[in-house]
């Protein structure tokens, strides 16, 4: 509805998926630029235009084309065997060989056309029972018939691909556990979120999806600074990137015990060099943000620029006077550069800090591979009392511990540890059943509501744990050895 | 407040979750004047709720006490009056993701049933969304749009009285998704694809029997739908509880009183018969699961329209 009537169209720079039966692939609309999928190498020019969700041939050249809808003829009443007692594997029941195969594929004979001449060829399909017969016409189909679709990246793409393809990217976070996290968080347009997580960015785009542009989402990073890799493969447009901030777990202690300051960024040491520089020793925060956004960078600039060029008439240059003054402006200009860039980059550390400091966060959403104990208790802080938080964790242990410390924390009710269960089906006439495998885990979920936190009375929050645990302890040993 | 808008405070005609402790809770209207009676004593509004933080605890006339709760969806599912079989988060959280729902997202549901997946549905496409929900049962009908009402969601749904197999959802070539939890999904599949955007549009149907399940796959196979997957989910609950577990008493090797056996305890009372429990036991956290679990709520089966 938001895409006209046609269907989105595909575009050059877009990040697409290519799918073929269940495999996914993401890769970037360039034109000229060769993509290997599924044993096959084409170019995707000649997708550019179409409508997402179109199936694709590829031809000889290595060109896509728009698959031709072929109707099925049907068969007439096909020759078919009861069972397979009479039927021998010796492997040499197809009569062409590899050769004879490559043959017809060099000569540009279509796939639909190579399946019928190794069913005419086989000596044992009549024999086969029709059900046998349709298993091995899909399963010839299947490799011979090379349709690629070219589809829209979605959550439910993304995180099928990233599970299928690179789970330890995402900690193995299956995506039905995915999709529970988005309801269970109340994730929707208008939240102010907190997310934490390393999961290559699939799971702040998951949650920026559902929020659809409207709200504001800050994204805690480890280290130098967030990875958004999934992130841009969802195409999300600019805007949604506007009430997008970061903030640096290295800083959540500070921030929380109220000495935070943006004079040392998590980043390469040039910078904190220039940074030293600049600081004069105080600590009162809210001096330091409002010296922050009083000063503009052209005050600030000059004076950092006159320290540089000092440095640069102290080096030893034997090199005529003009090529100095050019380095000068040169570096002059690197110098004002990187100078926007840590202005700007402070800023909105010192934007984000103010948001979280707000402490009225709508919801928290941990999936990371560190552990969640430490996560929860720093980040609940910044929470709203009666919203809901999610942590996802890949072990079930780690969970274990943080329940039992959120609470002893409290301020916290309707703690839940959950995983789920997933099973896929083939639906067929008289064959269907659960398909042969199934995902062994796909990670584990605590899941919880926050409340007003009743600091300074630690004996009510006892009372809350033993309201909120059931049954208490003491019942549950002598239960427990009854078993 | 509203069920797609968070609000800090309890205002006069929310709806309010009162939350008592471990899995027990229930929704409220909040009334100026109005009481509620909980088994911890009387909740006044006037002076107990409006005004109050959600989230705050209250404690009621007999002494004890409870928490305020904003409402959400889930909230709502675990709390509303059952006037039918309802769909539980589990299945809504991957029927959502499934179907691609999200802001902006126009959507079509039969039957609107106790309006559960409804009030979820309707937070996820909010603001600028839309629910088609279509019931064949009269009252169920006036009741989920009361609901709704009451709620402060109505501009976002429209709920019509009619049977989807004969008539349809009531829009034509919009839809981003439809979902059918009906007895016969296979009759409303033609009315499902015709409600569809022309391309790319996604649904669900939601059955019980794999009989129903059969037949829904191919009339979906019929009416030209691809990438037809069938799946089910389950949750799992584990209780966190801290186990002790006795260690065996196996005896002694030899006579004297070399120390056997493993202890992880106090090592000087050990191999006496009748030690106390203290000593011979390990203790350890566990998530334990709980002795039932729900084993089956039905099958979904997704689609594409191509």
């Amino acid at each position: 509805a938001m895409e006209g009537l046609a269907g989105a169209r595909i575009r050059e720079g877009d990040c697409a998926v290519l799918k073929r039966g269940e495999v996914f692939k993401a890769v970037p609309v360039l034109r000229r630029r060769k993509i290997i999928f599924e044993k096959q190498w084409f170019y995707l020019d000649n997708a550019i235009g179409h409508v997402y969700g179109t199936t694709f041939e590829v031809t000889n050249g290595g060109n896509l084309q728009p698959k031709q809808e072929v109707e099925e003829t049907t068969t007439e009443t096909k020759e078919a065997g009861t069972d397979n007692r009479n039927i021998v594997d010796d492997g040499k029941s197809q009569k062409l060989t590899h050769d004879d195969i490559k043959a017809l594929k060099d000569k540009g004979i279509k796939g639909q056309e190579i399946v019928q001449q190794l069913i005419e060829n086989s000596t044992t399909f009549r024999d086969k029972t029709e059900f046998a017969q349709d298993k091995y016409i899909k399963k010839k189909k299947k490799k011979y018939e090379a349709v690629i679709t070219i589809v829209k990246p979605s959550t439910r793409i993304l995180s099928t691909m990233y599970y299928a393809r690179e789970p330890g990217k995402i900690n193995h976070l299956r995506y039905d556990t995915l999709a529970q996290m988005l309801t269970l968080g109340n994730i929707h347009a208008g939240n102010k979120m907190i997310v934490m997580e390393t999961c290559a960015g699939l799971v702040l785009g998951a949650v920026m999806e559902r929020m659809g542009g409207y709200g504001s989402i800050i994204q805690m990073y480890p280290g130098g600074g967030p990875v958004r890799a999934a992130t841009s493969c969802f195409g999300f447009p600019k805007p949604f990137f506007d009430n997008l901030h970061e903030f640096p777990l290295s800083k959540v202690h500070s921030l929380l015990s109220g000495t935070f300051s943006t004079e040392t960024l998590p980043s390469d040491p040039e910078d904190n060099a220039l940074v030293e520089e600049e600081s004069n020793g105080l600590t009162d925060e809210k001096q330091i943000s409002l010296q922050e956004t009083e000063e503009e960078p052209t005050t600030e600039a000059p004076m950092e620029i006159n320290q540089a060029e000092e440095q640069e008439t102290m080096d030893i240059n034997a090199e005529d006077v003009e090529f100095k003054e050019n380095k000068e402006k040169e570096n002059k200009e690197n110098v004002r550069e990187k100078q926007m860039k840590q202005w700007e980059r402070r800023k909105k550390l010192t934007e984000a800090a103010a948001l979280l400091r707000e402490k009225n966060a709508d919801g928290l959403i941990v999936a990371s591979k560190f552990h969640p104990t430490p996560l929860l208790l720093s980040l609940l802080e910044f929470v709203a009392p009666s919203r809901p938080f999610v942590v996802y964790c890949q072990y079930k242990e780690p969970l274990l511990e943080c329940y039992t410390k959120l609470r002893e924390r409290g301020g916290v009710i309707n703690l839940k540890l959950s995983e789920t269960w997933l099973r896929n089906y083939q639906v067929l006439p008289d064959r269907s059943h659960p398909k042969l495998t199934m995902s062994g885990g796909g990670g584990y979920l605590l899941s919880g509501i926050t409340v007003v936190l009743d600091k300074g009375k630690s004996d009510s929050s006892n009372l809350e744990a033993l309201k909120m645990e059931e049954p208490s302890p003491k019942r549950c040993k002598v239960q427990d050895l009854h078993c | 407040m509203s069920f797609i808008e968070y609000g800090d405070t309890i205002k006069d005609g929310d709806t309010a979750i009162v939350f008592l402790g471990h899995e027990s809770m229930f929704p409220v209207k909040v009334q100026h004047g109005t009481v509620t009676q909980t088994k911890y004593g009387v909740i006044r509004h006037s002076t107990d709720l409006i005004g109050k933080k959600y989230g705050s605890k209250v404690t009621c006339s007999k002494g004890g006490w409870v928490f305020i709760l904003h409402p959400t969806p889930e909230l709502w599912t675990m709390n509303l009056p059952h006037r039918t079989q309802i769909l539980y988060s589990t299945d809504i959280s991957i029927i959502t993701m499934m179907l691609e729902l999200k802001p902006g997202s126009i959507v079509c549901e039969s039957g609107t049933g106790s309006g559960s997946l409804s009030h979820a549905l309707i937070r996820t496409v909010a603001p600028t969304g839309h629910l088609y929900t279509v019931e064949f049962h009269q009252q169920r009908a006036e009741k989920a749009r009361e609901e709704f009402r009451e709620h402060g969601v109505d501009h976002l749904v429209t709920v019509t009285n009619q049977d989807v197999c004969k008539n349809g959802f009531g829009v034509s070539n919009t839809a981003d998704a439809v979902f059918l939890d009906i007895p016969s999904p296979w009759e409303a599949i033609g009315h499902a694809k015709s409600a569809l955007k022309a391309e790319g549009g996604r649904i669900c149907s939601f059955s019980p029997c794999i009989e129903q399940v059969q037949r829904t796959c191919l009339a979906m196979e019929e009416y030209g739908f691809t990438e037809i997957n069938t799946l089910e989910i389950l949750l799992r609950v584990y209780n966190v509880r801290t186990i002790s577990l006795q260690i065996p008493d196996l005896g002694k090797a030899a006579e004297d009183n070399s120390g056997t056996g493993f202890d992880s305890s106090n090592p000087s009372n050990q191999g006496s018969p009748g030690a106390n429990l203290q000593q011979g036991t390990v203790q350890f956290k566990s998530g334990v699961p709980l002795r039932e679990m729900v084993g089956h709520t039905g099958y979904l089966t997704f689609a594409t329209k191509s």
